[in-house]
């Protein structure tokens, strides 16, 4: 599928700030169900800072703005053409050992709540199926419900109120395969919506599972599927924080306010030989 | 009755290295030491070098007891020492350049990955990243304890930013002022030069995107921090800046610190500031005495940080037990200096024989330092003993055991004259484009008759130490 990607992201200051530090994760992966044909990332009276692949495959890619500024515009556009891999993330190359991922962090710690999420589990048998049982688990016991969580809830909250969005059930996912020895891990990226008739947020996150023999494989749990073409992968983390697309600090006293306008859209993908 | 080593006196005959000592002391006369000591206090006082070593905590205003007599080591001892430290020294750095590259040692089943890859010191944000000429761990403070003649066992490691050089160096200053016909008399290696290596040492690690005389600088948490006393110390000694995070700032590719004339471009940090405070936009995001987008700058080589962010996995209470598998598997030697045989609670067998045998061992907490958190089990009450198998018990992957050494004794001044105290060594080895050790270190001293605990927190005192030259 060929995917077109505009995401705006406006961030206002009520008082001017003297500059602004951020660290991007807005790159696609370079694995093999993705094949970038164009991508653009501009900041708004950014300087283009340091960038560097790291350990986990991720472009990050640092900006500064300096102040006095009221306003930034960071602005992604692309091109990219996806290919179906049924969830499994081919061809990508990556250094970091997937027992990293075993480790748990705050949103992502197993409660009592998590931990029963896992009974009757057997990932030492099959740990695919397991993956899925997780992720099917979380679907239904976190429903899917906009404005009911916010970006520092835990994984363990949303299940005790039952809603969430993709971040919460992305992060229940994590912390019940760890629970069980699973290495999991967060990913942002995007979305085309509106095939299935879904609502969803075009900036999107899901999980991937390690699964031995097989490598990492994605579930999200919002869309009770794994991820297809539909989907762009960016980045990875230990949870939703280490795998922020964009990560920043404004120096100076200036509140801040943001405002995310992400669209993705298919175009017609011809067939070369048609050309 | 366990027989502890004497440093000086082997029967009724002095050792060699202490033979002009004797005199020295024998020619003290109680008021004579008394007015001495006093004198070393002023001093001490006015220099204003009351911080806690190796971040114990504890009043931070308080003196450390400073003992006039020094513990020394012949040239040929020391010589043994240093080749042992210098190669525990790369032996940690290639260990480190491995886990944050291919994990060879891992593949290669020396080391459980789990010891490394779950560990809280293993920063996954700099894997795949290899600091300038592969070093991580740029000042490495290997403590060391004596048993005997030739038996030597490292305590631990601290790869991360070890501290305590101050007093190493104070120590030696304020002996050359008080007792100048002692530096005369005997032919004692300098320890005066190490600001000098540390600043060649940092220089030597710029990044590579550095293309001239690097610019160092410190960074420190702040004066409110215990040892900012040795960061300003060391900053003042080295001739570099002595910053805090919000004196820097990044811009684009680089980062720079702000001057009286302008921004200046900044390219070796010797940070006294934890990992997880560097930078909010890659650690902890609440810090607010780090940099901004540090990380981003280090790891596209904008910037050098020391000890590299990550060093801390090399030092670990329970990777230390491997230390010296590294050696064999990055260098092919064997160990020069001996590791404390070392029970891991968390292995059934050794918990099994560390509970049944809580009398013997000293138990230590995995992350914990400065002597807390500890059972000396041969000096505890039942009811310590107690405590810590329930604590144990509890959570055995929190505890290692380990035999209680018999720590050699230096003489040493206290209320009744002279008399035999424990010690330890922490000697710090520089690590940049070359391995370099100045010969000396901290020697701390449990003041207390019989007290194998030379913490700082816990009544220890330190010495100047001396390395003859041969």
């Amino acid at each position: 599928m060929l995917l077109t990607v505009n995401h705006v992201t406006r961030y206002f200051y009520d008082q001017p700030v003297r500059g602004v530090v951020q660290s991007h994760r807005l790159m696609p992966s370079q694995c093999a169900g993705q094949k970038m044909r164009s991508w653009k990332v501009s900041v708004s009276d950014g300087q283009m800072g340091g960038g560097f692949r790291d350990g986990a495959g991720d472009w990050v890619q640092g900006w500064t703005v300096l102040g006095p500024v009221n306003e930034i515009t960071v602005h992604v556009t692309g091109e990219i053409e996806t290919f179906d891999q049924a969830g499994v993330l081919r061809g990508h190359k990556e250094l970091t050992p997937p027992d990293c991922y075993l480790r748990s962090t705050h949103p992502t710690e197993a409660d009592a709540a998590l931990a029963a999420l896992a009974d009757g589990l057997t990932p030492a048998q099959d740990a695919l199926a397991a993956a899925h049982l997780i992720s099917e688990r979380v679907s239904d016991a976190i429903v899917y419900t906009a404005d009911t969580t916010n970006a520092h809830t835990t994984a363990a909250e949303a299940l005790a109120q039952g809603t969430g969005v993709c971040q919460d059930q992305a992060h229940a996912v994590i912390a019940i395969a760890r629970h069980i020895g699973l290495p999991a891990r967060y990913v942002s990226g995007y979305l085309l919506v509106g095939i299935d008739g879904a609502a969803h947020d075009a900036a999107h996150a899901w999980a991937e599972v390690f699964i031995a023999g097989l490598g990492w494989v994605g579930f999200d749990p919002a869309n009770r599927c794994c991820p297809d073409d539909r989907y762009i992968r960016l980045g990875s983390g230990l949870d939703s924080l280490h795998a922020a697309m964009i990560r920043g600090i404004a120096r100076g006293q200036g509140e801040e306010s943001l405002d995310v306008s992400v669209t993705v859209q298919a175009t017609q993908t011809q067939s070369q030989t048609q050309q | 009755m366990t027989s502890y080593f004497n440093e000086m006196y082997q029967g009724d005959s002095v050792r060699a290295p202490y033979a002009r000592l004797q005199n020295w002391m024998n020619s003290m006369p109680a008021e004579l030491r008394q007015m001495k000591q006093a004198e070393a206090e002023a001093l001490f006082r006015r220099i204003g070098i009351t911080f806690a070593v190796y971040g114990e905590g504890g009043d931070p205003d308080r003196l450390i007891p400073f003992d006039m007599f020094p513990r020394v080591f012949s040239g040929a001892e020391w010589a043994k020492l240093e080749r042992g430290i210098k190669q525990r020294a790369r032996a940690l750095n290639a260990f480190l350049v491995d886990v944050y590259g291919r994990g060879e040692i891992v593949r290669a089943g020396r080391i459980p990955g789990r010891l490394v890859y779950l560990n809280e010191a293993y920063e996954k944000a700099v894997a795949g990243f290899v600091p300038p000429k592969g070093v991580y761990s740029h000042i490495v403070g290997i403590d060391l304890v004596r048993t005997g003649p030739d038996e030597f066992f490292v305590l631990e490691d601290n790869c991360r930013t070890p501290s305590g050089v101050s007093y190493m160096l104070e120590n030696r200053e304020i002996m050359m002022r008080m007792f100048p016909d002692l530096f005369r008399e005997n032919r004692i290696e300098p320890v005066d030069n190490y600001p000098e290596i540390l600043r060649r040492t940092l220089a030597s690690v710029a990044p590579t995107k550095c293309d001239r005389e690097p610019t160092v600088v410190i960074l420190t948490p702040g004066h409110y921090n215990s040892a900012y006393y040795e960061h300003s110390f060391l900053a003042d000694l080295m001739g570099v800046e002595l910053v805090e995070g919000q004196d820097l700032f990044v811009e684009g590719e680089f980062v720079f610190m702000r001057t009286t004339e302008g921004p200046r471009r900044v390219d070796v940090i010797y940070r006294r500031l934890d990992d997880a405070y560097i930078d909010p936009l890659c650690f902890r995001p609440d810090s607010m005495l780090g940099v901004p987008g540090l990380m981003d700058v280090y790891r596209s080589g904008g910037v050098s940080i020391c000890s590299a962010p990550g060093a801390g996995v090399a030092d670990d209470k329970a990777v230390y037990t491997y230390v010296p598998e590294m050696i064999r598997f990055y260098l092919g030697e064997e160990p020069i200096l001996n590791n404390v045989p070392t029970w891991q609670c968390g292995k059934a067998d050794d918990l099994k024989y560390v509970l049944s045998h809580l009398n013997e061992l000293v138990v230590k907490e995995v992350h914990g330092s400065g002597g807390y958190g500890m059972l000396v089990g041969p000096k505890a009450t039942a009811d310590q003993v107690e405590m810590f198998r329930a604590r144990i018990t509890a959570n055995p992957n929190n505890y290692i055991a380990q035999p209680t050494l018999a720590l050699s004794t230096t003489p040493t001044f206290v209320a009744e004259g002279i008399a035999p105290r424990h010690v330890d060594l922490r000697p710090y080895c520089l690590v940049g484009e070359r391995i370099e050790l100045v010969p000396g270190g901290l020697t701390r001293v449990a003041l207390t008759e019989g007290s194998l605990v030379v913490n700082s927190s816990q009544g220890g005192g330190v010495k100047d130490t001396w390395v003859l030259a041969e």
